[in-house]
């Protein structure tokens, strides 16, 4: 028989404790780099509202972990992904990144970050998603990294219509991707890694 | 390439999200099913960086910390390419990748090791692949370190490694080991790892063509990232 000769994807490991040397050197207490990766998403001037997203990540015992790095991903105010692959991609707003690096602080394991309220994007043939930013979380004890979405309370309209979240079948865990408004363009998203309320985490 | 979708993770190489051999992933591991989805534009797109976001020093550990002298250690080059699953090179890629020194200890507020800092060694370096999806770092070869999983648990000597791919659902991180190291199997952090082929793979050859004469030996390491269909059949991923 012949072989297919696909290769195996390389097996992923925890990024430990140290992951900030790497990825967030100012965090670890250095400077090696002129300019870090992931420091804004949407620099000022990008169209759309600005909001800023603050949490927790919690563990199984109900403790915050204070050393999760987070890396975002999201569509500008109109839906469009900087990335030649979507179709729109020529009419993405000018300087947006649509990608960040965010930590936990090592105190209180707070994390927040600034950016704009994404856009409905494209989802599979004609359906349309709400808006979401997309979340891959790693640190000392994640063997793997977790990808989940943070979707905004105020779009519940959307929400039903919503593939993703419509294909959680347990209906009470689709609110833990739903933001949570604290304050005028302010939300609370706490990622909860184990137990009750756990988290919805995707196989993407 | 067409948008299509990558081909779907193969979990049985990967470790599991409990392991109750590495202690911390006890209370940070997921109990429930991850929930299964087909891709959309979210999971096909993701970040991509130019030029302009690097300094020409980036890949360079022996030489982007520097005060004034080399730091100490076994000098390596680390190379390779980064392909997918259908061994196609990923060109224009980031890799970054972070370590401790030479005597194991890493430049972070947290660790405590009584190993020595290195004044001229930071510990991170970053670099893109080139059109054939090669990548290379000058370093100093890290050293072992112990940490409390169990009383006496060692890391072996390895190398943290964050790869991007083209899409944010290719994000890996991972840690490369060294030819002939005996800690690696006693590692538990290794041993999250079901498969043991796979943990073959992550160990870097020691290769003496890549090595410079009077200068410093070199290591070759190939990262896989996920690879995709080529062909779009039913089920349009794009919207109109
Ligand atoms: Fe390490």
């Amino acid at each position: 028989m012949q072989n297919l000769g696909y290769l195996k994807e390389s097996t992923s490991q925890t990024a430990g404790p140290y992951v900030h040397i790497g990825l967030a050197p100012g965090a670890a207490g250095f400077k090696t780099f002129d300019s870090e990766l992931g420091q804004v998403i949407a620099p000022e001037g990008v169209a759309g509202t600005r909001v800023r997203i603050e949490g927790l990540v919690i563990d199984g015992l109900g403790a915050p972990v204070k050393d999760v790095l987070i890396e975002v991903w999201q569509a500008d105010a109109s839906g469009i992904y900087p990335h030649p692959e979507d179709p729109r991609a020529a009419d993405c707003a000018k300087g947006f990144r649509g990608w960040g690096r965010v930590i936990s602080d090592f105190d209180t394991g707070l994390f927040a970050f600034d950016t704009i309220k994404p856009g409905p994007t494209a989802g599979r043939g004609r359906a349309v998603q709400a808006p979401h930013i997309s979340l891959w979380l790693v640190s000392r004890g994640i063997n793997i990294g977790l990808n989940t979405r943070m979707y905004f309370p105020e779009d519940s309209d959307l929400h039903k219509a919503d593939p993703i979240l419509n294909s959680i079948e347990q209906v009470v865990r689709r609110q833990t991707l739903i933001a949570v408004q604290t304050a005028p363009n302010t939300y609370r998203f706490d990622i909860r890694l184990q137990g009750e309320g756990e988290t919805v985490f995707i196989d993407v | 390439m067409k948008p299509a979708e990558f081909y779907m993770r193969d979990r049985t190489i990967h470790p599991p999200a409990y392991d109750r051999g590495y202690k911390t992933s006890v209370a940070r591991s997921p109990q429930l099913p991850l929930l299964t989805i087909q891709q959309t534009a979210s999971e096909i797109t993701g970040p991509t960086f130019g030029h302009n976001d690097f300094g020409p020093l980036d890949n360079d550990l022996t030489m982007n910390f520097q005060h004034g002298d080399m730091p100490v250690g076994e000098r390596m080059v680390l190379h390779g390419r980064v392909l997918d699953e259908n061994a196609r090179p990923v060109p224009n890629t980031l890799v970054e990748i972070w370590q401790a020194n030479a005597s194991g200890r890493y430049r972070h507020k947290k660790d405590a090791y009584l190993g020595a800092l290195d004044p001229n060694f930071g510990g991170c370096g970053r670099t893109m692949t080139d059109e054939s999806g090669y990548y290379f770092f000058r370093t100093i070869k890290p050293g072992p370190y112990p940490w409390l999983n169990y009383v006496n648990s060692w890391r072996p000597r390895h190398i943290h490694v964050s790869v991007f791919g083209t899409a944010f659902c290719q994000r890996l991180i991972t840690q490369l080991y060294f030819e002939g190291d005996p800690l690696i199997p006693l590692c538990p952090i290794v041993q999250t790892i079901p498969d043991p082929d796979a943990v073959q793979r992550l160990i870097a050859v020691l290769d003496m063509n890549a090595s410079v004469p009077m200068d410093c030996l070199a290591y070759r390491f190939d990262i896989v990232l996920r690879g995709r269909r080529s062909t779009l059949f039913e089920n349009r991923l794009e919207g109109n």
